[in-house]
């Protein structure tokens, strides 16, 4: 145990008078932390294993599927590239004011949290809409055949992801413009910002999958 | 007298606990981890046990309305050609025992126990996110009363527990039964994983000081691991039920053959889940095991490190053996014998933990209580259980029997040996921390011996109807099988269990009331929740106590012996480093709250409502949204606390 | 042939595993018995902490490595037992396709030199000593194809394709059953496999191709009327007549087969009668309709089906 001896005991607050015991006082230990120190972090890390298992085991549907027939999109052509594309432009690009508000986060500095959110929110807002495009352009409709059902499911979870990762930037936004703020907001804000790293990342696979497989 | 201390780091001042606080800071403690008393305080509670004991009551509900249902079964099989409950009814009973018992009991009963028992023997005050704790809760009581209400108005599910397509599919299982049923799958699985993601959490970063990784007690050892695996297995099934949802209700192909589908994909996706379930099951009762025969053996657990290790094993093998459900489909047959070779290797770690339990008894001292009866019980039935295992897990040998009463007997005999036995074992050796009673000891060991007794008369004679050629989910069978008799044996056999439970409930309603006192430590055991007072007040550790070895209470003496310095009015909690548990943070915890009820409420609306309507998922997602704000949104007055107590990193 | 194998096989592995078995147990219980009582006052023995307990460890860790050898030993009996399987020669095999329908069997023969193609229902005939190939679909939902007595099950997919292989060596009249859950009567989906002496064999094959004989007298002909212009033919088949239904079985020699209602009850006038007045209380959930004939009318159906041999 010589790690916990290092931290000073306070024998002195016993104050009933019963013999002291050697203790281990926490009280100067800050009462938050960033990355792995935060249970935020934590739950964000299972969250993402979790949705990457999803992602993962769709993608592999996919490709299940796909190997059962000689004819692969069945009879549809696959999804038009331009909006999907533009799409993994801005996506990516998002990944920048992100990455801006992380570290305002991870310095304290309240303002530039603030600014690059909302900056964050801004891509929300156009990604959400590309988004709208690439439904349009999957050429193929849900209730078409096996292949549309999945493309669909994989854009679909996608654009789930997109919209729990745009309220959850907006709320927090918010909350950095009104408050009541405290501290651990800016964990919060950093936990995000990793979330969302997640949603831009595993967009690449998808994307590869969706847009790619269909012409290989 | 004054309590309050100021010092430089902190300029408030405010009460703060420490092992000889003395008594204004104990009830200080006491008062702000309590649940907020009323209707609506009941609805907002988050204190961890309050929401481990409703989870725990709940499933064991379930465990009580599905064994009713097997009854029923059990009375329809007694005779040949019997008429007491016809094809439609019979049908639905199988899938809704069998669903009931998987999803609705033998997997959230272990995160349940573990919601109660993990801080506890980790030495914390609460489990991580104990809001979200509270939230999952409320989720699978809606998500199984759902299936209720729904068998009772005549839409129960009846497609088996698995319900393989296209017999659930849209064309086949006309009417709302299968909805409810993939619905009620979402629900639970929701829950599962947040509660996975709890537990997780909690046991990470809130272990007492000093208890590092390889300190930890292999119950929550077993936990941990337990809970990775429900984050890579359940996600299989969330994604299949709702593909069949979608097939169902939007005109979706996954799993239409004539559009491209393919009917084996829901199998695969099924299974890829469902063997992992079933040591989902599995493994937390070995936990319980490993907690309870170094007790009563009076030394530690021979193998700690290979049992760990035996653990870990197992998780990963069980991801890799879902084919062995499917060996009757066509599949190529090397695929086949990969899998047989995985299925005969789990068989190893399960053996190394049986070996080391059986070497600490052997060199144990035995003090012989009735949860050392259960675990007794556990090594005769799993072990003949995992001997049917090992006979499936070859592919021509399952070929014979696949689909017959010889497996029915199998998951029987591993699912109560391996999960209900060590289960009521745990019941019985934790009962009295919980209730800081004991329960009656007679009455234990009664219920224990017509509990084995009528379980083996139930489920022994099904191996040989099996291997006889009755098949598994027939409401009735002719009488020129030569099936009778042993059926007849097995129905007699489920009534002897069905008074052995009955002989438990009675047991504890009596012991509850006037059970002896048990006190802090009843059965001299070594792990940190028997140093607290029974039952736990809501603060569960007057102080948090420090660690300095697997056994804390067995090998006292190391200084320092507790933590002090947390905030007693306020939900002040430690939080320490995730390998080797130093003190790192000092966190504040949320209140108690309606809206993790409230949000419940909500997703339940949008899930029954997309049943009749696609469009709920659009409308439906609105209070979601509004109650989940809600819940994030801070109040003032926690807030001003939490700029008092906060100190920067 | 297969289930000789398989008998081999499950004979070891009975025989490893329950000696596993009692040895675990007896451990257990000398480990019971020779373990000293105590009470829970007893102080915990904390020797193990301090010194290494290395004979207890040589011998759990003997255990282990004796069920890795045994489990290695049943792995490889598991894939020779399977490869000795699927080595079943097919050179000159009777090759047969079968259906499976909720909740009844349709199987076909294929066109031969001997003659055409035809559908029978419940009710297979084999010859002894040659091997099988059946072709095996799904018209609805998953079946399984299962006789005990002969080899494992195979499932019928719809969809899929899949085909078992099997020979029986033992004439004789062998029950299958539908082993996948497949709904309401899955419970009643049975049938028979005769096995026979190939010219017995050859026999039952001419019998079968041959068409329905003609009404021999009024009542008869009255009853083929009833039934070809009723809505039985849209469903069933008799070959010879103006009745081509396929949604139910093929008729044309139903009365050669011993059980009607895939294996539900006995075949006999009575029997048939009620069955075509009222399926549904002959086997619950039947996809066939309850009739509306007078009494009469049921009378000269039964009296014309009962040539159908
Ligand atoms: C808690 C639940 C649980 C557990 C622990 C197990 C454990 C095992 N199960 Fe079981 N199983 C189920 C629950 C469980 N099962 C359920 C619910 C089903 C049916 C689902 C359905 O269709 O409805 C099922 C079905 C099932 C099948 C499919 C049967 C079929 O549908 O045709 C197979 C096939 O391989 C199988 C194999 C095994 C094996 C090899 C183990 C092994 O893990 C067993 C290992 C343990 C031992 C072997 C004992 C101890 C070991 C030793 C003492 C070492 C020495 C041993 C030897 C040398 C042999 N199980
Ligand atoms: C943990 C899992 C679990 C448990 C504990 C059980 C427990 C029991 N099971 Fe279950 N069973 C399954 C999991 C489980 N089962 C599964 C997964 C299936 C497959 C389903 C499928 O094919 O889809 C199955 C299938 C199954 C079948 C086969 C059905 C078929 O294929 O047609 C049968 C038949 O006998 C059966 C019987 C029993 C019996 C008699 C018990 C007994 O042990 C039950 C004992 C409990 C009681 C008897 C309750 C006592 C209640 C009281 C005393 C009432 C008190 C009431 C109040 C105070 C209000 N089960
Ligand atoms: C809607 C379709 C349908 C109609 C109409 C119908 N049947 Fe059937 N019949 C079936 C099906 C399906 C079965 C198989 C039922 C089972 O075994 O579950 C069957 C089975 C039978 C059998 C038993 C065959 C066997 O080998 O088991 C007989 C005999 C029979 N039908 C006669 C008739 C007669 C006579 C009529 C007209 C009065 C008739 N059926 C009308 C669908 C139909
Ligand atoms: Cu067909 Cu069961
Ligand atoms: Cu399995």
């Amino acid at each position: 145990m010589t790690e916990l001896r290092k931290v000073p005991g306070n024998a002195a607050l016993d104050q009933q008078g019963a013999a002291p015991a050697l203790m281990l006082d926490v009280r100067h230990l800050p009462s938050f932390g960033f990355g792995h120190r935060s249970l935020m972090w934590w739950g964000t890390v299972c969250l993402m294993l979790i949705e990457g298992t999803v992602f993962a085991i769709a993608a592999m549907a996919y490709f299940y599927l796909r190997s059962l027939t000689a004819h692969w999109p069945l009879d549809a052509a696959p999804p038009a590239l331009l909006w999907g594309s533009v799409n993994t432009a801005v996506l990516l690009l998002s990944m920048w004011p992100n990455q801006l508000a992380k570290r305002a986060a991870d310095c304290e500095q309240r303002g530039r949290a603030r600014l690059w959110l909302a900056v964050c929110l801004l891509f929300a807002v156009v990604f959400l809409v590309i988004r709208g495009f690439e439904f349009a352009a999957l050429n193929v409709s849900w209730y078409a055949n096996a292949y549309g059902s999945v493309v669909w499911l994989l854009l679909g979870l996608h654009t789930t992801h997109l919209i729990t990762d745009a309220v959850d930037t907006a709320v927090l936004a918010v909350l950095l413009f009104t408050g009541p703020f405290e501290g651990k907001r800016f964990v919060d804000v950093s936990e995000n910002a990793l979330y969302w790293y997640f949603v831009v990342l595993s967009w690449l696979p998808i994307y590869a999958v969706i847009y790619l497989a269909p012409r290989l | 007298m004054s309590e309050r201390h100021s010092t430089s780091a902190r300029p408030i001042e405010h009460l703060v606990d420490g092992p000889a606080a003395g008594q204004q800071i104990t009830e200080a403690l006491a008062r702000t981890w309590s649940d907020p008393p009323g209707w609506l305080g009941r609805l907002s509670a988050i204190n961890h046990k309050t929401v481990a004991r409703r989870f725990v009551i709940t499933t064991f509900v379930f465990f009580l309305l599905a064994g009713l249902l097997a009854l029923a079964m059990r009375l329809q099989l007694a005779r040949p050609g019997n008429r007491l409950v016809g094809p439609e009814l019979y049908n639905q009973l199988f899938t809704i025992h069998g669903t009931t018992m998987m999803f609705l009991f033998a997997v959230p009963v272990m995160q349940a126990v573990a919601g109660w028992l993990v801080p506890l023997m980790i030495g914390a005050r609460s489990v991580a996110f104990p809001r979200m704790n509270a939230y999952a809760y409320w989720v699978f009581l809606f998500g199984g009363a759902t299936l209720y209400v729904a068998f009772l108005l005549g839409a129960g599910p009846d497609a088996g527990w698995f319900s393989y397509v296209p017999l659930a599919g849209p064309d086949y299982s006309t009417g709302k039964g299968v909805d409810i049923w993939a619905q009620m799958i979402t629900f639970t699985e929701l829950s599962g994983l947040l509660e996975a993601v709890v537990l997780i959490t909690t046991i990470f970063k809130m272990r007492a000081p000093g208890m590092s990784l390889n300190r930890m007690p292999l119950f929550v050892w077993a936990t941990l691991i337990t809970q990775f695996m429900v984050l890579f297995a359940m996600p299989a099934v969330m994604l299949s039920s709702t593909a069949l949802i979608l097939d169902r209700l939007v005109g979706t192909h996954f799993y239409n053959a004539a559009r491209g589908g393919d009917v084996l994909l829901w199998q695969h996706l099924f299974w890829f889940f469902g063997h992992p379930e079933v040591y989902l099951i599995f493994i937390p009762p070995l936990g319980f095991l490993s907690s309870i025969i170094p007790t009563f053996a009076r030394r530690p657990i021979f193998g700690y490190p290979a049992m760990v290790l035996a653990l870990i094993t197992t998780a990963f093998l069980a991801f890799g053996l879902w084919v062995h459900h499917m060996f009757a489909t066509s599949i190529p047959a090397l695929g086949k014998s990969f899998f047989t070779a995985a299925s005969l290797m789990i068989a190893i770690p399960s053996g190394v933990q049986i070996f080391c339990w059986i070497a600490t008894l052997w060199t144990g001292r035995i003090n012989l209580k009735t949860p050392l009866w259960f675990a007794l019980g556990f090594f005769f039935i799993l072990v003949l259980g995992g001997m049917t295992g090992v006979m499936l897990g070859s592919v021509s040998l399952d070929l014979q029997v696949h689909d017959t009463y010889f497996v029915v007997a199998h998951l029987h005999y591993v699912l109560l040996g391996g999960a209900v036995f060590p289960l009521f074992g745990a019941f019985y050796y934790w009962f009295p921390k919980a209730t800081g009673r004991m329960l009656n000891e007679t009455l234990g060991r009664l219920q224990f011996w017509l509990f084995f007794i009528g379980f083996n008369v139930t489920f022994f004679p099904m191996h040989i109807l099996g291997l006889h050629g009755m098949p598994r989910r027939v409401w009735t069978y002719p009488h020129a099988m030569g099936w009778d008799g042993l059926n007849m044996t097995a129905t007699i056999g489920a009534i002897t269990i069905a008074v052995s439970v009955l002989i438990f409930i009675v047991n504890v309603l009596r012991s509850y009331r006037h059970g002896a006192i048990a006190g802090a430590d009843p059965w001299g055991a070594g792990t940190l929740e028997w140093s607290t007072a029974s039952p736990p007040p809501p603060h569960n550790f007057d102080a948090l106590p420090v660690v300095h070895g697997r056994d804390p209470l067995w090998e006292p003496g190391a200084q320092p012996t507790h933590v002090s310095g947390l905030a007693a009015e306020s939900r002040e909690v430690l939080s320490t480093t995730a390998l080797d548990a130093l003190p790192d943070l000092r966190l504040l915890f949320p209140s108690p709250s309606i809206w993790p009820f409230i949000s419940a409420v909500a997703t339940t609306v949008l899930f029954i409502g997309s049943i009749f309507s696609p469009w709920a998922v659009v409308w439906g997602s609105v209070p979601v949204i509004v109650a989940m704000i809600g819940w994030f949104w801070p109040n003032r007055g926690q807030n001003r606390r939490a700029l008092q107590l906060e100190q920067r990193p | 042939m297969q289930a000789s194998h398989i008998f081999t096989l499950w004979t070891l592995t009975l025989t490893v595993c329950s000696l596993v078995f009692a040895a675990v147990l007896i451990a257990l219980l000398v480990a019971m018995a020779r373990a000293p009582r105590v009470s829970r006052d007893a102080n915990p023995d904390l020797g193990p902490l301090e010194r290494p307990e290395k004979r207890v460890r040589r011998v759990v860790g003997a255990a282990s490595i004796a069920s890795v050898v045994l489990l290695f030993g049943l792995l490889v009996a598991d894939i020779a037992t399977d490869r000795a399987l699927s080595r079943l020669p097919v050179a000159d095999a009777v090759h047969l396709e079968m259906t499976g329908h909720q909740w009844w069997w349709e199987a076909r023969y294929a066109d031969d030199t001997r003659g055409g193609g035809f559908a029978v229902a419940n009710e297979l005939h084999i010859p002894v000593g040659r091997p099988v190939v059946i072709s095996l679909k799904a018209d609805d939902v998953i079946h399984t194809f299962w006789v005990p007595n002969l080899h494992g099950k195979k499932d019928m997919i719809p969809g899929r394709e899949s085909t078992i292989e099997f020979r029986a060596d033992r004439a004789g009249t062998y029950r299958g059953q539908c082993a996948e859950f497949c709904g309401l009567e899955h419970a009643l989906m049975a049938f028979t496999v005769v096995a026979e002496p190939p010219a017995q064999y050859d026999a039952w094959l001419a019998r079968q191709r041959a068409p329905a004989p003609q009404p021999a007298n009024a009542l008869q002909a009255q009853g083929e009327r009833l039934f070809t212009t009723g809505n039985c033919a849209g469903c069933h088949t008799v070959r010879g007549t103006s009745a081509h239904g396929v949604l139910g079985p093929d008729l044309t020699h139903v009365m050669s087969r011993p059980m009607l209602g895939a294996g539900t009850f006995e075949n006999t006038p009575a029997n048939l009668a009620s069955w075509i007045r009222a399926p549904g209380s002959m086997k619950p959930g039947t996809t066939m309709p309850a009739s509306q004939l007078s009494a009469q009318d049921l009378d000269a159906l039964v009296a014309w089906m009962r040539t159908l041999q």
